[in-house]
């Protein structure tokens, strides 16, 4: 590989197999540093996390300070509320929007509203939790599930609607081409012909984008807020468990810090499944993993 | 999506109004942040976002590349495959998770060993007493957290390189090395360029990990070992205890200007990706 030049001498060929080698080295280096906090992170937290873990801990409230024991439950079922929430206001508007994008975003209109998509998700999320507040719960006096689920959904929206339209752009023309001949509605063949088609790539769109809001902390802080009881009620403050990570690990209590580490695995464990969900979806509609 | 943002930039615009009206343009020079004497300047929480964000990229920026140099141009085919995916996964991490792991697990060992090491040297900027977090962690958890965009958009810059080039570097009789220095880099510069942007915008947004281990002090910041906050960390930390409106309102605008600076980067960063990779 190393041929040498006209009238090169051994010595600067060698200095130049050297310095390859020695770059070569330290780009693998790079790979190894880069790894190693990972490796850590998953460690400490799975090492940790295991000790905090049992039935209890799942199922149960939080105790008052003081008392040790008691568990996560209230942050898990908040969870749920609040994603389910922005899962409802967010999966429509976002797949909608993909799908224009898809159909007739070759205009300007298009490409400004891809524009504006890829501005949106550089907004940090503690700003959009300000903006909810100041749109939903300073008027109504109140935190609350709803408020968190609308915060979640606006950082959901960009995510969804960039993959809604690039599962779309995979489904081949000719397919909407004879709906239309066929006489079907444009509006109709994109829905029922294309969307359907594309309904595994839209699967994987919503599994990850739900599996970023999942992990989310900084916009709930003043939306859902927290709550240390059981609450379904979507118009009253509600607990997460990404808040509860937060508020147990900058506690000075032991306890609570060690069930801070059992949240962070059962959080792990839920991204890490619907990371899995969203592989799954694409593979069992094209095979092949085109 | 333009209603989601329009909505964004207008309610915090409301919420921030009294401040706006009552500091003026003096809000991002001021030092003083004493919510209990309604004084509110922006400035320690200015610079510690900038300390915090330089230090996470000039860390990150290395490392990121050197792994993507490393992927992209000298890694076998599978490896590639089996060492991109945790890199990719390790985007995947919730923040807070980030930030647990920078407090009990980062933060103590930087105490005990690291910082008595930076502080015997005697530099101004490793002045003050160890105490794990501050700004120093604070930089090293962002580091963490913006390696994957780094190396993945630096990736994707460097595989938008034509093959040609390589080959034509090789037969001139280069080395692997002297064909990426000179050959595939300067190509995928402006690429490079814009992974680097978009990078520093998550560093500058990243909000519950900074939160977690910069120790969340409102004074100006005075080392690198000392505690401080960011325009992120301090809104977190204080919006749902602000005591008066206009301290909530001096929040919203902490957030408008942080806002303002990560909205202008992101898009610097996405036109020049764009016209490296086209």
């Amino acid at each position: 590989m190393t041929a040498a030049p006209p009238r090169a001498s051994p010595f600067r060929r060698r200095r130049r197999a050297f310095v390859d080698s020695a770059m070569t080295w330290l780009c693998g280096a790079c790979i190894a540093i880069a790894l190693l906090p990972l490796a850590s992170l998953l460690f400490m937290v799975v090492a940790r996390g295991a000790g905090a873990m049992s039935w209890t801990f799942l199922t149960h409230l939080p105790k008052p300070v003081g008392e040790t024991g008691g568990g996560v439950g209230n942050g898990l079922v908040g969870s749920a509320l609040i994603l389910g929430v922005a899962a409802v206001i967010a999966l429509p508007a976002g797949v909608g929007a993909g799908l224009y994008l898809a159909a007739r975003g070759d205009g300007a209109t298009g490409r400004a509203v891809r524009f504006l998509a890829e501005v949106l998700s550089g907004a940090p999320s503690v700003v959009v939790g300000i903006a909810v507040y100041a749109l939903l719960v300073r008027p109504m006096h109140r935190f609350s599930a709803v408020a968190g689920g609308l915060a979640l959904a606006i950082l959901m929206l960009p995510m969804l609607a960039r993959a809604t339209e690039e599962a779309v752009r995979m489904v081949p023309r000719d397919l909407f081409e004879a709906s239309l001949a066929l006489g079907v509605a444009e509006w109709r063949s994109s829905l029922w012909v294309v969307a359907r088609t594309a309904l595994g790539g839209i699967t994987t769109a919503g599994c990850l984008a739900l599996a970023r809001a999942a992990g989310e902390t900084a916009p709930l802080l003043f939306t859902a807020l927290g709550n240390a009881f059981w609450n379904v009620r979507p118009d009253q403050p509600t607990a997460s468990l990404p808040v509860q990570i937060f508020d147990y690990a900058v506690s000075p209590y032991p306890d609570w810090q060690r069930q801070a580490w059992g949240a962070a695995l059962v959080l792990l464990l839920l991204v890490a499944v619907l990371n899995a969900v969203a592989r799954i979806a694409t593979r069992a509609r094209l095979p092949g993993g085109a | 999506m333009a209603a989601a943002l329009g909505l964004v930039v207008a309610e915090s615009w409301k919420l921030a109004l009294p401040a706006l009206h009552r500091f003026g343009a003096a809000f991002v020079v001021s030092a003083a942040w004493d919510p209990t004497q309604d004084s509110f300047g922006a400035l320690p929480f200015l610079l510690g976002t900038l300390v915090t964000s330089a230090e996470a990229m000039a860390l990150a920026l290395p490392v990121g590349l050197g792994a993507a140099i490393f992927l992209s141009e000298m890694a076998p085919p599978r490896l590639r495959a089996f060492v991109r995916f945790p890199i990719e996964m390790l985007a995947a991490i919730p923040s807070v998770v980030v930030g647990l792991w920078g407090l009990f697990v980062l933060a103590p060992p930087l105490r005990d060993h690291v910082e008595p090491l930076f502080a015997r040297t005697g530099l101004p900027i490793f002045a003050g007493t160890p105490v794990g977090v501050g700004l120093l962690a604070a930089g090293l958890v962002l580091a963490v957290m913006v390696l994957p965009t780094v190396t993945s958009l630096s990736l994707e810059a460097l595989t938008a390189v034509p093959r040609a080039q390589r080959e034509g570097f090789y037969a001139l009789g280069a080395t692997r090395w002297e064909t990426v220095r000179r050959g595939v880099l300067p190509a995928a510069r402006s690429g490079l360029f814009g992974a680097a942007v978009l990078a520093l915008g998550r560093a500058l947004g990243e909000t519950m990990a900074v939160a977690m281990v910069v120790g969340n002090s409102p004074d100006m910041p005075r080392s690198l070992l000392s505690t401080g906050s960011t325009l992120a960390s301090v809104i977190a930390n204080e919006f749902t205890e602000a005591v008066s409106d206009l301290h909530q309102a001096a929040l919203a605008e902490l957030g408008l200007l942080l806002l303002g600076v990560t909205l202008l980067l992101s898009i610097a960063g996405r036109l020049l990706m764009r016209r490296a990779v086209r």
